[in-house]
């Protein structure tokens, strides 16, 4: 097997075992502990957890910190970094500094618009896209060159991520972006929230077609509903998500203290479905601010334990 | 063209509250095309600034004056004698006016009386959209003719992103179009979207405004 970074997901995704990410977003504030005790409901329940970056827009402690947490925590970290906030200067530097901390998988995004999160009136970079991202990234590790072709002294070792929706428009053309951030060094993708699961299936058939997933593992992304209303916000405000009345259905047929548990039983039922799916190489599990909530459906899944590797 | 709107009359009043004269100067430019910053809109402004100080007891002066262009040294020269007692001067140009004027009256206080909003055009009547944003180097060849620079929320030069939905940006609530998805489509009809299979490399931004303020030489104008 060659690895790249040889991170616990390289390995476990290379040994053709099926992969959990968690997902785990750092405060709007400097409280680490808070973080602390999130992270610590995913410690053995997944294999990396994914730190996101000022997620929304919205300003929060920063991944690096947060990933270096993880890390002190003896759990492995996956950095997300977007390129919204920061130039190629500020992007390759973080990039080389998370390297020297010891991260070694990296989840390279554009960002949400900054208009949607609480600083709408920041000036935005958008020096780079999350495709040159990769592109810069894979450079300065497989080339040992930084995009201005200054030569890197000790490169950093990363197993490159990258994130898709199949839930956007155009949708054909989604396989196609697929493709182009495989092109760029992606290495594995991580899926937004699947709650269309034929439209899944369509675009996994086609990213199987194009051979794209032999190139590339696809998590399949899994958010679980706490409530209806949580599915009728999603359905209606966040752009691209399509959500099924008949999970809308599903939790309204229940009352009310019972809608988690019935979004949780939906949760655990899809990520069943999802892993019978061709292609589909393991699960990013985002409970979003619902991290205690994450080991049980995992283990109702049938996840828990988590494989070993070297 | 530059696109420019109006600024609040209130801002404006607040900007020239201790003047008793000044002078509002137009721009037969792009301004007076986009209805902001022609004639008839010296007219106008110089009209309700009166008014507005007339019902406040503090009688203001105005004169009216609409430049040639605003962004020609020569054509601010007419200003000189409109000028000479003037407590400043109120441009309804782009913003490049104002400066020219703060250039050529170095004593004489200068305001600007639009917002210079994007370098477009119009859509429909009243309705004007961005097009560029003068990066310097243009590569909408790329792209069907379209551009991501101007015209994408994030300046993606490999999108669309997953905010696209029927066509439309998530930015904006429906009332911005995905200029990806209009790439998309335009280089389906025309049989060329293999154009997009490949990753876009790096923008070389040295040429827009990050590489410092600007300025086009052209040698053989010059002799």
């Amino acid at each position: 097997m060659t690895l790249t970074a040889g991170s616990k997901l390289e390995k476990i995704l290379k040994s053709g075992q099926k992969a959990v990410t968690c997902e785990c977003g750092p405060p709007r504030g400097a409280d680490a502990e808070h973080f602390r005790h999130k992270a610590s409901f995913l410690k053995d329940v997944a294999d990396a957890v994914n730190v996101t970056d000022n997620q929304t827009a919205v300003v929060r402690f920063c991944s690096l910190a947060a990933c270096r947490i993880l890390l002190d925590m003896g759990i492995e970290p996956v950095m997300q970094m977007v390129t919204r906030d920061m130039n190629r200067i500020a992007l390759q530097s973080n990039v080389l500094g998370a390297a020297a901390l010891g991260i070694k998988n990296l989840l390279c995004l554009t960002g949400d618009h900054n208009s949607f999160g609480d600083h709408p009136q920041a000036k935005n970079v958008h020096d780079l896209d999350s495709v040159q991202l990769l592109a810069a990234v894979r450079g300065m590790r497989d080339d040992g060159r930084m995009i201005s072709g200054t030569e890197v002294v000790g490169r950093p070792q990363m197993f490159l991520g990258a994130a898709v929706n199949p839930f956007a428009d155009p949708f054909e053309f989604r396989v196609v972006r697929m493709a182009k951030k495989v092109k760029a060094g992606a290495q594995f993708v991580q899926t937004q929230c699947i709650y269309d699961m034929e439209r899944f299936a369509k675009f996994m058939q086609m990213a199987n077609d194009m051979g794209l997933t032999e190139q590339c593992y696809v998590l399949a992304g899994v958010t679980p509903f706490k409530s209806v209303g949580m599915a009728n916000y999603m359905k209606k405000f966040v752009p691209g998500m399509l959500v099924p009345d008949s999970y809308i259905q599903r939790l309204k047929g229940v009352p009310k203290e019972k809608q988690a548990e019935e979004g949780i039983k939906i949760a655990v039922e899809q990520i069943q479905q999802l892993l019978e799916m061709k292609g589909v190489a393991g699960i990013h599990l985002m409970a979003i601010e619902w991290e205690e909530r994450a080991p049980e459906i995992l283990k109702a899944a049938g996840l828990v334990p988590r494989p070993q590797v070297d | 063209m530059v696109v420019a709107e109006s600024k609040p009359v209130s801002e404006i009043l607040e900007m020239i509250k201790d003047c008793k004269k000044v002078v509002v100067a137009g721009c037969k430019g792009c301004v007076t095309v986009c209805n902001s910053g022609g004639e008839k809109e010296v007219g106008i402004l110089a009209s309700e600034l009166r008014l507005a100080r007339k019902v406040a007891g503090t009688d203001l002066e105005v004169l009216e004056y609409t430049c040639e262009r605003q962004c020609d040294p020569e054509y601010i020269e007419p200003l000189d004698d409109l000028v000479k007692d003037a407590d400043a001067v109120v441009s309804i140009a782009c913003s490049v006016g104002p400066q020219y004027i703060a250039a050529r009256y170095p004593f004489l206080p200068v305001f600007p009386g639009l917002n210079t909003v994007f370098i477009g055009g119009a859509a429909e009547h009243g309705v004007w959209k961005e097009y560029c944003q003068a990066c310097g180097q243009c590569i909408i060849g790329d792209f069907g003719g379209l551009c991501p620079v101007a015209r994408c929320a994030k300046s993606l030069m490999n999108g669309p992103c997953g905010g696209s939905s029927g066509g439309k940006c998530e930015v904006g609530k429906g009332t911005i179009d995905c200029i990806w998805h209009l790439i998309y489509e335009r280089l389906k009809n025309l049989g060329q979207l293999s154009r997009l299979e490949n990753p876009w490399g790096f923008k070389n931004w040295s040429t827009s405004r990050d590489g410092g303020p600007r300025t086009m030489i052209r040698e053989e104008l010059r002799k």
